[in-house]
């Protein structure tokens, strides 16, 4: 399956606009008086949960090209990571905004004392220069090489947003557990595709100098 | 969402007529409530104590409203993963009949019928703030009597230092016991000189009718200056002891949870400064008063001992 080019440019369309499906819902729920008894508490976690959802989205890409064999699917990886900068840049709007009111002094002892804001915090700032390097420009003006290595640190944003996820939760690991699985498969999948080449080429040279 | 009521009138100057007819509308906006989740109607629509003595204590703040009260709710037993699960499930739990369960270095242990527990004292309404660990807090109207009154019938032993509090279990009804992360049945402690203190109360209501399941019905403990956790809901058994009872959050996090929980703005939390807390229905956070606003009553119950190790 490939589609055309203006058939892709509709799908990109209409991925666009179901990305802010999320962010619609809160709009609707603050209308209806439905964000319940503590709603700046209700819109930190649905930012930060749909932040972490389109990071794994995004981090789904690759492997679903490679099993699909649909190679464009890479087209929509860009949006999609912008996306999670979004929704991130949103939930840490909220946290700043709403939930602290810019008391910066307590912000501040925030992110340096509490384990689980310090993850978040270090996640946010991670994601800035994949987000700043998102364009095909400054891919020309990196190199592919290392705007490739640059934007590899989404692999330890992952796995530092799944740890804020665990940090934070009182008790109840199961949510936090549930994306840590998911983010281990969909890393495995490279590491697994990554080791099968390496002895690939492996055996080629063997091949070759034998 | 937000309460809204002119700021120009002081509570004080509210006419009991008043009071009356807001009390209604509170009524009928639960049993509004009440139909809208499922619930039998009856069991809120009714107002079950009509005549209420005003309690010593109470807050001149204004109350949330019955649906913030009623909804937003940490209830382990029905579940960690979030403040509605316990109004979406207690409604499960059997109330009826209740009995608890009075033991330990007592002169005269005795099991109690929830009504005969009715009559022990004259029930009051105490509107107290509760402050939440979490850092969010709330004003309640509740509807008890002084503990005093209860541990009176069963005349503690000398020996007698500490009281264990401990929750119903009801496994067909609690889908959160089958949890592994805190030790059930749920069980909280208190110094008997805390429990004699004249702001403990059990409380058997809210907003002047019967205490809803999620609420921790039909009786639960309140100790207003104290974090929500250390006030044991659905109590059915309390038990008097000469050493600390292992409470459950302690058990499970010691370095988070303290035997006292006593509210704190100077020990934070690993995970929640306690210097502020959001009062639900509020904007800006406020700040967090020692004791939970009530240390002149009960600063003097720590004299001398110091509040960061005994957090
Ligand atoms: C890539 C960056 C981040 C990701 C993936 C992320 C993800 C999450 C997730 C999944 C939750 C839990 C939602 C739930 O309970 O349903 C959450 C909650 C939260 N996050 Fe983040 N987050 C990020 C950055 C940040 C930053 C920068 C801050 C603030 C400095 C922050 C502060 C919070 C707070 C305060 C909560 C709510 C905690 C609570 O209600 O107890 N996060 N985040």
């Amino acid at each position: 399956m490939q589609p055309t080019p203006p058939q892709l440019a509709v799908l990109k369309a209409a991925l666009f606009a179901a990305c802010l499906w999320p962010l619609a819902q809160l709009g609707w729920l603050a209308w209806k008086d439905g964000l319940g008894a503590n709603p700046i508490e209700f819109i930190t976690r649905h930012l930060g949960t749909w932040t972490l959802n389109f990071l794994l989205i995004t981090l789904a890409v690759t492997p679903l090209r490679h099993l699909s064999g649909w190679h464009w699917l890479i087209r929509l990886r860009r949006m999609l990571g912008l996306y999670v900068f979004f929704y991130a840049l949103l939930h840490f709007l909220t946290y700043l905004w709403l939930d602290q009111f810019f008391d910066w002094m307590s912000i501040v002892k925030d992110i340096a004392k509490r384990p689980f804001i310090t993850a978040g915090f270090t996640a946010f700032l991670l994601l800035i220069p994949l987000a700043v390097t998102s364009n095909a420009a400054m891919l020309k003006r990196l190199g592919g090489r290392r705007w490739t290595q640059l934007h590899r640190s989404v692999y330890a944003i992952a796995i530092i947003g799944v740890v804020h996820y665990w940090w934070l939760v009182k008790k109840d690991i199961t949510l936090p557990l549930l994306y840590a699985v998911l983010l281990g498969i969909l890393l495995g999948f490279r590491a697994l595709r990554l080791a099968r080449e390496r002895q690939r080429q492996l055996r080629a040279a063997i091949y070759e100098n034998g | 969402m937000l309460i809204k009521r002119p700021d120009d009138i002081l509570p004080s100057e509210i006419t009991p007529r008043e009071l009356f007819e807001r009390r209604r509308e509170f009524i009928k906006a639960a049993g509004a409530f009440a139909l809208a989740a499922g619930l039998p109607p009856l069991a809120l629509a009714r107002e079950a104590f009509p005549s209420l003595q005003k309690g010593a204590h109470s807050t001149l703040e204004p109350p949330n409203s019955l649906r913030d009260i009623t909804t937003y709710n940490n209830f382990v037993e029905f579940g960690f993963g979030g403040k509605s699960q316990p109004a979406e499930r207690a409604g499960a739990m059997r109330t009826h009949p209740w009995t608890v369960s009075i033991e330990g270095l007592v002169h005269k242990p005795r099991t109690l019928a929830i009504e005969d527990i009715l009559k022990i004292a004259p029930l009051e309404e105490r509107i107290y703030r509760l402050r939440c660990v979490e850092g969010w807090s709330m004003v309640i109207p509740w509807v008890g009597f002084p503990l005093a009154a209860l541990i009176k019938q069963v005349e503690p032993l000398g020996s007698a230092k500490y009281v264990e509090f401990i929750t119903q279990t009801e496994p067909a009804a609690m889908p959160g016991l089958r949890l592994p992360y805190i030790d059930f049945p749920y069980t909280e402690g208190l110094r008997l000189d805390e429990a004699l203190h004249p702001l403990t109360i059990m409380a058997v209501g809210l907003y002047g009718d019967v205490l809803p399941n999620q609420n921790g019905a039909p009786l639960r403990l309140v100790v207003p200056w104290k974090y929500g956790f250390k006030s044991g809901k659905s109590i059915v058994k309390i038990r008097f002891t000469d050493k600390p009872p292992r409470t459950s959050w302690n058990i499970a996090q010691p370095d988070e949870y303290g035997f006292y929980a006593n509210v704190n703005p100077e020990v934070s939390h690993p995970r929640w400064s306690q210097e502020k807390e959001r009062r639900i229905g509020e904007f800006f956070k406020r700040k967090t008063l020692p004791f939970n606003g009530y240390a002149d009553l009960v600063a003097p119950l720590y004299a001398g001992m110091d509040l960061r190790k005994n957090y």
